[in-house]
C-alpha cells in the first residue's frame, strides 16, 4: 500500500467496497405504489435510495438489505424478499 | 448526492450514517466537519479509504472540540472570508464522557462551531460498553444485568443542559427519527454565530438490541414516550419543544435486548415504574403532553 502525502484518504474512496454482498434481504420496488415521498431516500443509512422520473430504486451494489425503507415506507411499495446468490 | 459515500463499513440499519446523511443534507458541501474516535470515524474511514465527500478531519476520543476550536481559529488567522462552517459530529462517548473537557473548553472560550452528538448511548464500536449517556435499566457489557443487577444503575447524563450552563447562544435535541427536525436546527445552528450543541439520538440495532429494520421506529418511540425530550434551548431559555400524544415506557423498551431482563426477571415492574417516573418527570418538566 502507498501512503500520500500526508496520509489523505480520497473522498468517497469507500465506493470500491461493494457493500451489497453483506445482503441477506433484497428490497424490491414497486414503481406502481411508488407514489415519490422520498422517504425512503431519507432514511437509507448507506443514501443510496435515488429518485429518478418521481420514483425511487436503490443501488444492490451497495445495499445491505437493513430494511428500513420497507419499514418506513407509507405506501408499503417496498417489500424484502430473500437474497438468492 | 449525498455527502457520506456508499461502501462505509457501518452495521445494517446503522442510525448513526443516517444522523450524518440528515446534517450533511442541511450543511452542504460548504462545511468542515471534525470527529473523535468512535463508531463513525471507524465506519465511514477505514484507511485508505473515506466516506466523505467534505473536508473531515480525525482527532483523539477527547480532543474534537478542542481541534474544531483551531480549525475555526486558524481560518480567522487566514482572513477567509467565506461561508464555511466548521461542525463536530462525535458520539456520545466522545462528547459527554471523554471530549468533556475540551468541549467545555471551547464552549467557554465562544468558538464559532456548531458541535454535534450523535447519542447511541453507549461505546458501540469497542463492544458496547456503558457511556454516561447510557440509560438507566440499559445492559451493556460492563453493565451487565444479572442475578442482582437491572443493568445500568445510573440515570442518562442530561448533557444538553451542561452545555446550556455555559451560557451559549443555542442548544437542542433531536432524533434520527425526525430528518426535518434535525435539517432544520443544523441550518439554524450553523447561522447563529458562536458555540453551539446539538444532540441527536441515534439508535443502534447491534449495540441495542433490535432488526435492523426498526432503527426509526426505536427513534420514534424514545420521543413519543419522552425518554428523549426534543426541544431547543436559545440563550438559555427554551423556546420549542416536540409536543407527543405519549405512550407508555413499556412500548420502547420491550422492542430492546438492552431492556430484555426488565420483563422476565422478578423486580423488572418495579424497574419499569422508576423509568416511567423519568419519562414523566420530562414531560411535566418540558410540557410534552399534547
Amino acid at each position: 500500500m502507498k501512503l500520500s502525502v500526508g496520509a489523505v484518504a480520497e473522498p468517497g474512496s469507500t465506493r470500491a467496497n461493494k457493500t451489497g454482498t453483506w445482503r441477506t434481504f433484497r428490497p424490491v420496488f414497486n414503481a406502481d405504489l411508488c407514489v415519490g415521498c422520498g422517504i425512503c431516500s431519507q432514511f437509507c443509512p448507506e443514501g443510496i435510495i435515488h429518485e429518478k422520473n418521481d420514483k425511487y430504486a436503490t443501488d444492490y451494489d451497495y445495499c445491505k438489505g437493513c430494511g428500513i425503507c420497507a419499514a418506513e415506507c407509507p405506501k408499503g411499495a417496498i417489500k424484502m424478499v430473500l437474497e438468492v446468490k | 448526492m449525498k455527502l457520506l459515500a456508499p461502501g462505509h463499513r457501518g452495521c445494517a440499519g446503522c442510525g448513526a450514517a443516517i444522523a450524518v446523511h440528515s446534517i450533511l443534507s442541511a450543511t452542504g458541501k460548504d462545511v468542515i466537519v471534525v470527529s473523535p474516535t468512535g463508531c463513525l470515524e471507524v465506519i465511514s474511514t477505514p484507511y485508505p479509504e473515506s466516506a466523505w465527500e467534505v473536508p473531515w478531519i480525525h482527532s483523539l476520543f477527547e480532543n474534537t472540540a478542542a481541534v474544531a476550536s483551531g480549525v475555526e481559529v486558524a481560518r480567522r488567522a487566514l482572513g477567509r472570508k467565506d461561508e464555511t462552517k466548521v461542525i463536530c459530529i462525535g458520539g456520545d462517548g466522545g462528547t459527554v464522557d471523554i471530549g468533556i473537557g475540551s468541549l467545555s473548553g471551547m464552549l467557554e472560550r465562544g468558538h464559532d462551531v456548531t458541535y454535534i452528538c450523535y447519542d447511541n448511548e453507549a461505546y458501540m464500536n469497542t463492544g458496547i460498553q456503558r457511556s454516561g449517556s447510557t440509560p438507566y435499566d440499559a445492559a451493556t457489557t460492563t453493565s451487565p444485568a444479572g442475578k442482582i443487577s437491572f443493568g445500568n444503575d445510573r440515570p442518562k447524563k442530561n448533557t444538553p443542559a451542561i452545555a446550556a450552563a455555559h451560557g451559549i447562544p443555542y442548544v437542542a435535541t433531536s432524533s434520527i427519527a425526525y430528518p426535518a427536525d434535525i435539517g432544520k436546527k443544523v441550518k439554524k445552528a450553523i447561522a447563529i454565530k458562536g458555540p453551539k450543541y446539538l444532540q441527536i439520538h441515534t439508535p443502534c440495532p447491534t449495540g441495542w438490541g433490535f432488526d435492523s429494520n426498526r432503527t426509526i421506529e426505536v427513534g420514534r418511540l424514545a420521543v413519543e414516550t419522552a425518554l428523549f425530550p426534543i426541544y431547543e434551548m436559545e440563550n438559555g431559555k427554551i423556546t420549542s419543544v416536540k409536543k407527543i400524544k405519549r405512550k407508555p415506557v413499556e412500548e420502547y423498551l420491550k422492542v430492546q435486548r438492552r431492556f430484555a431482563h426488565l420483563f422476565k426477571k422478578e423486580g423488572g415492574d418495579a424497574e419499569i415504574k422508576k423509568i416511567q417516573e423519568t419519562a414523566d418527570a420530562n414531560a411535566k418538566q418540558l410540557g410534552l403532553d399534547m
